[in-house]
């Protein structure tokens, strides 16, 4: 039955798709050269506006200049084909130059991104823009400085008029194909993890640095051919042609169609572009409306035209829900059952300025067992949690697996151990399905490369059967595979606390950091998370728990460290603790 | 040349370093990276040039209007572009409601001022000695505002409130501090801040709707280097960005000069990207 609602999904997904490329294809039937052009210009802001929404729609970056990849290619392109400083290239061959160019420039206008916040980037892209113009209009020699220089003619089979029509939409076509495949690949979906929640990407293994640098390659790459078809359709071209008005317009085509979507960027480029065709006295007001067309969809609806398409999320969803555990499918979720690991912290400190938030505790976490860790607010609990997931680096200690020390401050390497947290404010991305931020918790386990996503060649559609099978299957052990497709702002509290731990055992922990599961929970939904946690534990699994509900920690924990001023106050089994005189003064209260 | 190097270099040093406090002010306000202060500094530009050479008014009424047209303009940003966002601060969409106002306001200028650049008018009737005007002014309206805005922090209570906001909004909210209004005065204040570096420099830049993007680059390369929310930084790093700048296209022309600046600002990002005096960022998790 699933497979009759996932061939029916991905129909109505290609529909639209197909009407747009039926129409393309029956254009020049019409035989209307203005239209024509307007069309391919489409087709080519197309080109550039695919990349770019890989990085703006997917990764959330605030690529408000990008259009030097479109000089950089049509530049690049006329250069070689017109043969001004080399032998007179291949106009297809120099085409892929272009595409080339824009791919290097890409990265390195991108290497900000990778480490500071977003709007850095914004600026670099701004200041990159201001350049290249100004390196376009002095560099006289190559570019014809303001006079311009002609725009490369190509050779059959795509000569000028219908036969270059055909090949914007083509490569328009491929574009789309493999900007398609990615947004729907393990790589997409990390994009957006990385926008939305970044700090649950990193514990799930995605490394931003990495991903970034491909996507910058492909924008870039993707812009740059854009700029080589652009230079062809011009003509002939002048640095005044790109202006930062342009790189507005690119953007505010994706942010119009709506953040994570495909088809929405893409209708929001048709339109933006057609738009000022159709109203010439309004085409010197274009900007201005291109802007305040940006505003309100800012404040009025961030999600913008792919949201309004997103019927099936309005439906609502049933009232009173039950999340019903199934512990039984735990094995399969966490697959074969591994030999039983260790983790250990000797001596571990750690100071912020002359505050001791760690002053030395000795904890050892093992597989098959539940570990609480308890104690007062401001007494180290999460932030032991932090040290051990990588956030921090410890003053003085050691931290150890097995004998074999980890790494400091490296929380994208903690998946590649099977150490797998959920957090005390669930870090959800909230719009996509709740599958897919279960399937982010998988992302390690992805066999296709890059490359092989983006030509979706079969290992990357094996990946993808795997993923969502095991991500379903998650789902169901924790009892939310009724909402698999819901969109994940629309759950409820303890819904996304489940959907959380689901999210952790994708990454079949071998040690599991849940840092305060229960806060916000009913009673009810506590006893049949202790259960769950329980049998994790029973798998092998070794689980650390911070947790402030003492009934919680007392009937399924093996052991229970207390802490108290970032020291252990009291360290033995549940028993022990209950019955600990400072622990109860301290903490449990008579 | 180590003359023109120096008085250049630091009259554009000094506009850069007042943009670079009026991105300060916003941001310590809200905690919001303003694309409009690029634009503010744009706006003080034209709009002195309107009241002066278009109205023919005296350069000091002009200016006083210029200022509160900032400061108007700062405001309206506020509660057009940054009030209804601030909730969703977290969404990486944010800053382009501000992005969205300045260009608007950029494209009207377009329109309604023209596309030229058009030279500013000399504003102080004096003979130009060994230092001309348009070199003094801006590094004069840089240190009035640098000793204003001290003035301002250390000696007055309401000062004394913005830092409390710029520090912690939610403790000076629960110790009652009214957090809107002291943000709105932020604004006008940094659109204050923004019209001057705009008026006082128009004599090197001229009256042009383009210094939009410049200025919002520039401006942001010393708050960059010096560390978001220090206007010590932002000074020190808009004059040296200025002479250097200067410098470069002296010795080897402004072409070179632009990809010069652009080179050391990602280079500098790259291995100091909290800035060469800021400090690294809070907890995450």
């Amino acid at each position: 039955m699933s497979g009759v609602a996932s061939s029916q999904r991905k129909l109505m997904t290609s529909l639209p798709w197909l009407a747009l490329g039926l129409v393309a294809l029956l254009l020049p039937l019409f035989d209307d050269a203005y239209v024509g052009v307007i069309a391919q210009r489409a087709f080519i802001y197309w080109i550039l506006s695919a990349g770019l929404n890989l990085l703006v729609g997917f990764a959330g970056q605030i690529a408000i200049g990008w259009v030097p990849m479109l000089t950089l290619g049509a530049y690049t392109t006329a250069v070689l084909t017109a043969g001004t400083v080399t032998e007179e290239w291949n106009a297809y061959l120099a085409l892929a130059a272009g595409g080339v160019v824009g791919a290097v420039f890409g990265v390195i206008i991108g290497l900000p991104a990778l480490r500071l916040r977003t709007f850095y980037f914004a600026m670099t892209t701004l200041g990159f823009t201001t350049i290249t113009t100004q390196v376009a209009l002095a560099w006289k020699s190559v570019t014809g400085g303001g006079v311009g220089t002609p725009g490369p003619v190509f050779p059959w089979p795509f000569e000028p008029g219908w036969g270059f029509y055909y090949l914007c939409l083509l490569l328009a076509a491929v574009a789309t194909w493999m900007t398609a495949n990615v947004g729907a690949s393990r790589f997409g979906r990390a994009l957006i993890a990385l926008r939305d929640a970044e700090v649950a990407a990193e514990a799930s293994g995605i490394a931003k640095p990495r991903l970034l640098v491909l996507i910058f390659l492909l924008a870039g790459a993707l812009g740059g051919v854009a700029g080589g078809l652009f230079a062809s359709l011009q003509s002939y071209i002048t640095p005044d042609a790109f202006s930062f008005e342009m790189s507005v317009l690119f953007f505010i085509a994706i942010l119009i169609g709506g953040r994570g979507s495909i088809l929405g960027p893409a209708l929001g480029t048709i339109i933006l572009t057609a738009l000022p065709e159709f109203a010439a006295p309004l085409v010197q007001w274009s900007t201005f409306l291109y802007a305040a067309l940006l505003l309100l969809i800012v404040l009025i609806i961030p999600g913008g035209i792919a949201a309004l398409l997103d019927f099936s999320n309005r439906r609502p969803l049933p009232q009173h829900r039950e999340i019903l555990p199934q512990p039984s499918l735990l094995r399969a979720v966490l697959g074969r059952q591994q030999a039983p690991q260790q983790l250990d912290l000797r001596g571990i400190e750690l100071h912020f300025g002359g505050v001791r938030a760690i002053d030395g505790i000795d904890v050892s976490i093992k597989g098959g067992e539940v570990h609480g860790l308890i104690g007062p607010n401001g007494s180290g609990k999460t932030t032991t949690l932090n040290v051990i997931s990588g956030y921090y680096r410890p003053t003085a200690g050691t931290l150890s697996l097995d004998g074999g020390a980890l790494a400091a401050e490296a929380p994208p390497l903690r998946a590649a151990h099977r150490i797998a947290r959920t957090f005390q404010t669930p870090r959800l991305i909230g719009d996509v399905s709740v599958l897919e931020n279960v399937m982010i918790g998988g992302t390690l386990d992805g066999r296709a490369s890059f490359v092989e996503s983006l030509l979706t060649l079969p290992r990357h559609r094996a990946d993808e059967v795997t993923l969502r099978a095991a991500g379903l299957q998650a789902l169901a052990a924790v009892g939310l595979d009724a909402l698999a497709e819901v969109r994940a702002d629309r759950l409820q509290h303890s819904e996304l606390r489940f959907m959380e731990i689901a999210r952790a055992l994708m990454l079949r922990p071998a040690f599991l950091l849940l840092d305060e599961p229960a806060a916000g929970l009913s009673a009810e939904e506590i006893r049949r998370l202790g259960a769950l946690i329980k049998a994790i534990s029973r798998e092998g699994v070794a689980v650390l728990l911070v947790e402030h509900h003492a009934d919680l920690i007392f009937d399924i924990c093996d052991h229970v460290t207390v802490l108290n001023l970032g020291k252990v106050l009291a360290a033995g089994t549940p028993a022990e603790i209950r019955s600990h005189r400072e622990v109860v003064s301290a903490y449990l209260g008579a | 040349m180590l003359e023109s190097i120096v008085s250049y270099g630091l009259a554009i040093g000094a506009v850069y370093a007042l943009i670079g406090i009026t991105y300060n002010v916003m941001y310590s306000a809200s905690r919001v990276f303003s694309f409009t202060a690029g634009m503010l500094g744009m706006l003080g530009g034209v709009l002195g040039a309107v009241f002066i050479s278009r109205l023919g008014l005296n350069a000091a009424v002009a200016l006083v209007l210029v200022l509160a047209c900032g400061a108007v303009i700062g405001m309206v940003t506020e509660v057009l572009t940054v009030r209804p966002v601030l909730k969703s601060i977290e969404q990486h969409l944010y800053v382009l409601s501000t992005l969205a106002f300045a260009l608007m306001v950029q494209q009207v200028t377009a329109i309604e001022f023209g596309t030229e650049a058009q030279p500013f008018p000399v504003l102080v009737p004096i003979e130009s000695g060994w230092l001309d005007q348009k070199f003094w002014l801006p590094l004069l309206a840089c240190a009035v505002t640098i000793v204003g805005l001290e003035l301002l922090y250390r000696r007055t209570l309401i000062g004394r409130a913005f830092l409390a906001i710029a520090e912690d909004s939610y403790a000076a909210r629960a110790l009652g501090l009214p957090e809107t209004r002291l943000r709105l005065a932020c604004y006008a204040i940094a659109g204050v801040i923004g019209a001057l570096a705009g008026f006082t420099g128009a004599q090197m830049l001229l009256a042009y709707f383009g210094n939009q993007a410049i200025l919002n680059f520039y401006g942001f390369v010393p708050v960059a280097l010096g560390g978001m929310g220090s206007n010590r930084g932002a000074v020190v790093g808009g004059l040296a960005l200025g002479l250097f700048q200067q410098a470069a296209a002296v010795m080897f022309g402004g072409l070179h000069a632009a990809i010069a600046v652009f080179v050391v600002f990602i280079v500098v990002l790259l291995l100091r990207p909290e800035g060469l005096a800021g400090a690294v960022s809070g907890r995450r998790v």
